[in-house]
């Protein structure tokens, strides 16, 4: 069973299948009751259900962004430059980038529904826009030519550079006149004006979304490693069948 | 359900996009596992 499962997921470990399977339970709650248990909102209507899967995957987007960051920095202070650090770098930019885009579609399937159209040039939605092809700009930054070496100090330094843009999406609500509503739960006043249910949702969508971001950082820095180390075996062949074709050459 | 369309679209979206990643990843480990031995997969 074991071999069987090695087999079919060579990044999988037994702690992966059980935060998949605990990330899977969660997030069929937050689905259930994010679209039948929790009531209507007040202003918003029956568009504030997609809230639940809109705000957790803005933060957690944001949570991958900042690990980027952390992890670039380390590998550059890093003596040893391990790989790991770029490699985790990478896979979390690759799932924030993913995270960053479900916030964009859902936004503005909210905003079709709430202001009329799919999309403005408000503070929030712009900031979040440059934000999200900045990482793209870091991905591609991760693919140019070059060393596995090169690849980690060119996208450290990139990626420690966008991060700088967080803040500024998050308070662009507050520093300009902005069509997107402000901080609910992250309010400085820290008063929270929300029904239990859908609060215990919003927060069961955080928890589900992190588990995911989990799982899904856990295999793509595994699958990283074994891109690199295939990519290395390719290159050794390639030297050695070279050297042999000079060698008969000669 | 109001709005239906959007509502469900957005969770579709949400679920699809992780779903796709989710299996995009696996398939590029099994590929690129062929060819490397347990004793590099550091995480067994």
């Amino acid at each position: 069973m074991s071999q069987v499962l090695q087999h079919s997921l060579p990044t999988g470990t037994r702690a992966t299948r059980v935060i998949g399977a605990t990330a899977i339970l969660v997030m069929a709650w937050v689905v259930v009751s994010g679209l039948l248990l929790t009531p209507q909102d007040v202003v918003q209507g029956e568009s504030v259900r997609i809230m639940y899967v809109h705000v957790p995957s803005a933060w957690i987007a944001y949570l991958a962004f900042i690990f980027t960051a952390v992890a670039s920095a380390s590998w550059l202070i890093s003596k040893k430059h391990s790989m790991g650090f770029d490699r985790f770098a990478g896979a979390s930019a690759e799932v924030g980038v993913m995270f960053m885009a479900i916030t964009l579609v859902t936004g503005s399937l909210w905003g079709r529904l709430t202001w009329g159209e799919f999309w403005q040039w408000d503070p929030r939605l712009t900031t979040t826009a440059f934000l999200f092809v900045t990482y793209i700009g870091y991905l591609a930054v991760r693919r140019l030519e070059g060393s596995v070496e090169q690849r980690a100090r060119r996208s450290a330094v990139v990626a420690m550079l966008a991060v700088l843009e967080i803040p500024l999406v998050h308070f662009s609500v507050v520093i300009w006149r902005s069509l997107h509503q402000g901080a609910t739960v992250l309010n400085p006043s820290g008063d929270v004006k929300m029904d239990d249910l859908m609060l215990f949702t919003l927060f069961s969508g955080v928890v589900g979304f992190t588990l995911v971001f989990i799982w899904l950082v856990l295999h793509r820095q595994r699958t990283m490693l074994l891109v690199d180390i295939a990519n290395n075996q390719g290159l050794d062949s390639a030297i050695v069948a070279r050297r042999a074709e000079g060698s008969a050459n000669k | 359900m109001k709005d239906a369309g959007f509502i469900f679209g957005s969770y579709i979206v949400t679920l699809g996009a992780i779903l796709i990643f989710a299996v995009s990843t696996l398939r590029s480990a099994q590929k690129s596992s062929q060819s490397v031995t347990d004793e590099d997969k550091t995480w067994l």
